[in-house]
């Protein structure tokens, strides 16, 4: 590692041995909807608010997720996570029932990267056997904190984008099958001017393509080392817009990328630009990435979760917006 | 922030305008118009219905009619379709008083989950609070306008 | 009415009644569309327009001919509003101004706080 690297490399091989992933409806009818691990039709989860029905999401996420690998959720030594709302309360109240250390993290819809990152740190260095990252987001407790009461009636432009009601859970363990983490990059805060609160695709996209030019530099593979790239919730604009950004400098994205929030909605779903959102990344990670890696379709693939570090507060006094974005690898070995 | 980072920003902002989807602007106009003559013509229907009963004059009849359209907008509200008509009919949906009463409703049910004094009570003006207080504030001004404009022409 | 009392003259009459209120919301569409003028922006913009337009005393005749074309858009409201202030300032003296305005629009305002406070004991919002 030198001095100016970003980039973290985990030469123990930390695991992602067990993902899951918990959506609401709408997800659940997307194309990746046959991928999702549990799919909710009831957006409070039969709890009183949405608030509760996002923190009974998370820890049905935990609880599925120590089930698939194999453990109790006694065995997590620590619990990394964390959401979009104040105070991070899904996450802390769903922790408030479960046995382990926990982390609250907040990094916007990059959460998840930074969860993984500081977990596979933790695993490497010996700290932690067995760590669980979570984090999540829900449609109605977002836009309740971050735009408008939800039977308001008001048109969004159509660069807007729709906040994933979800969760995903990844186990991070020293021992086990499933693909290490091999390296995780730590992005800086970039802002590039943007205003407008609606349009998040285009204030994170910088902050994913700064990213990207620091793995690549920082871990010296080139664009066709990996099978695939994911950025976490650029949506359709931000990912024209980040495919632009690499074409100036002469990298031809092609194929290989997708962006999880393009994905995780069709068209016709009237999702605006696609999904966003901590719980955006999280559950495509833990179910559709997750799977093509244990089938071996995939062999190395990098995502780019990325978020938007504004608040209405500063949305309303007129501040840009910054954006950050965390890289980790995925490698079958 | 260097002269070199704005730049770049404002660099990319023009792009970003360029490449940003906009509005159908035909499409939305015409439904802005179809949505917001429609509640008007309601209104309207309303207003010469109820000037038909005895003893209501014109003004009265007015008042009415906005509550009765006040009310039903508040009772779609509740029902969650206005939103639906809503994310059609744009400005044609908020511009009309039930525009207004749809934002204080939603407002009122939004934060009913933080209990009726402290969510309801406290949060209804969320997003109706800044045309109540620039109605008063401004109709006040005008109404002391208009009286010392009357004083002035008596002297 | 100012139009003969024919079925000519009701049809005419809801036609400048649809054609207006269509004109006032099309320009209101337009500053979202274009503008990046957030809706409540534009709601204050329109009501002051109409605190004007009844100051000015242009509105008492646009009323007249586009009736709820004018009046069931904010901008309605907003004259009401100026009508009140004016009425009660010339009866009470400058203090009336700031009661007249509300005790001319407390039908709507009165009903519409009522009906929300029902509505969000009986119903709870949805998520989409």
């Amino acid at each position: 590692m030198t001095a100016k690297s970003q980039t973290i490399k985990f030469h123990n091989k930390p695991r992602l041995i067990a993902g899951m992933s918990v959506v609401g409806k709408k997800e659940g009818e997307g194309p990746l909807g046959k991928y999702f691990d549990e799919t909710d039709d009831d957006p409070k989860m039969g709890k009183s608010s949405f608030e509760k029905g996002e923190s009974a999401m998370f820890a049905a996420a935990v609880k599925g997720a120590a089930k698939k690998a194999g453990i109790s959720t006694f065995d997590f030594e620590a619990l990394f996570a964390g959401d979009l709302l104040n105070q991070l309360v899904s996450s802390n109240y769903a922790a408030r029932d479960l046995p382990v250390s926990y982390y609250g993290l907040y990094s916007a819809c990059s959460t998840m990267t930074e969860a993984l990152a500081l977990a596979s740190a933790m695993v490497n260095a010996g700290y932690y056997r067995t760590a669980a990252c979570v984090t999540g987001s829900h449609f109605a407790a977002a836009e309740r904190q971050y735009r408008y009461p939800l039977e308001y009636g008001c048109q969004r432009p159509p660069y807007a984008q729709w906040t994933v009601t979800g969760a995903g859970c990844s186990v991070i363990s020293a021992e086990g099958n499933g693909p290490a983490i091999i390296s995780a990059t730590i992005g800086k805060v970039a802002d590039y001017g943007i205003v407008d609160a609606n349009n998040m695709g285009a204030a994170m996209a910088p902050a994913a393509f700064e990213t990207l030019l620091a793995v690549l530099d920082d871990t010296e593979m080139n664009l066709e080392d990996f099978d695939a790239i994911f950025t976490g919730d650029l949506g359709r604009l931000g990912a024209r817009i980040l495919r632009d950004l690499c074409n100036e400098r002469g990298l031809d994205l092609g194929q290989k990328y997708s962006d999880c929030g393009e994905m995780i909605f069709a068209r016709e779903q009237n999702c605006y630009s696609g999904g966003s959102g901590a719980g955006c990344s999280a559950c495509v990670l833990n179910s559709f990435i997750l799977s093509k890696l244990n089938r071996h379709e995939y062999n190395r693939v990098l995502l780019l979760a990325t978020g938007a570090l504004m608040s209405p507060t500063t949305s309303f006094q007129g501040e840009t917006i910054p954006a950050i974005s965390h890289g980790i690898i995925l490698e079958n070995c | 922030m260097t002269d070199k980072a704005l730049q770049r920003n404002k660099r990319y902002t023009a792009y970003v305008d360029k490449v940003s989807p906009s509005t159908n602007t035909i499409h939305s106009l015409l439904k802005a118009f179809v949505i917001g003559g429609v509640t008007c013509v309601i209104g309207e229907i309303l207003r010469n219905l109820l000037g038909m009963i005895p003893g209501t004059d014109d003004n009265q009849a007015t008042v009415y009619s906005s509550v009765i359209l006040v009310t039903v907008a508040i009772l779609l509200t509740g029902m969650g379709l206005y939103d639906k008509i809503a994310r059609h009919g744009g400005a044609g949906s908020f511009l009309p008083i039930t525009g207004f009463a749809n934002a204080m409703s939603s407002a009122a049910m939004e934060f009913r989950s933080e209990g009726l004094i402290t969510g309801t009570a406290v949060k209804m003006f969320n997003v109706v609070g800044p045309v109540v207080v620039n109605g008063i504030v401004w109709s006040s001004v005008s109404g002391i306008l208009v009286w010392a404009v009357s004083m002035l022409m008596k002297l | 009415m100012l139009l003969p009392q024919t079925w000519w003259g009701y049809a005419l009459d809801y036609l400048i009644v649809f054609v207006s209120g269509g004109i006032c919301c099309v320009i209101a569409q337009l500053l979202i569309v274009k503008t990046k003028l957030t809706p409540a922006r534009i709601l204050v913009l329109f009501l002051i327009t109409g605190i004007i337009l009844q100051t000015v005393g242009i509105y008492t005749p646009l009323a007249k001919l586009l009736r709820s074309g004018i009046c069931v858009p904010i901008i309605g409201f907003g004259a009401t509003l100026a009508k009140g202030a004016a009425e009660w300032a010339m009866q009470y003296g400058p203090l009336g101004a700031f009661a007249g305005g509300l005790v001319q629009t407390s039908f709507g305002v009165g009903v519409a706080v009522a009906a929300s406070y029902i509505v969000s004991v009986a119903f709870s919002p949805k998520s989409k």
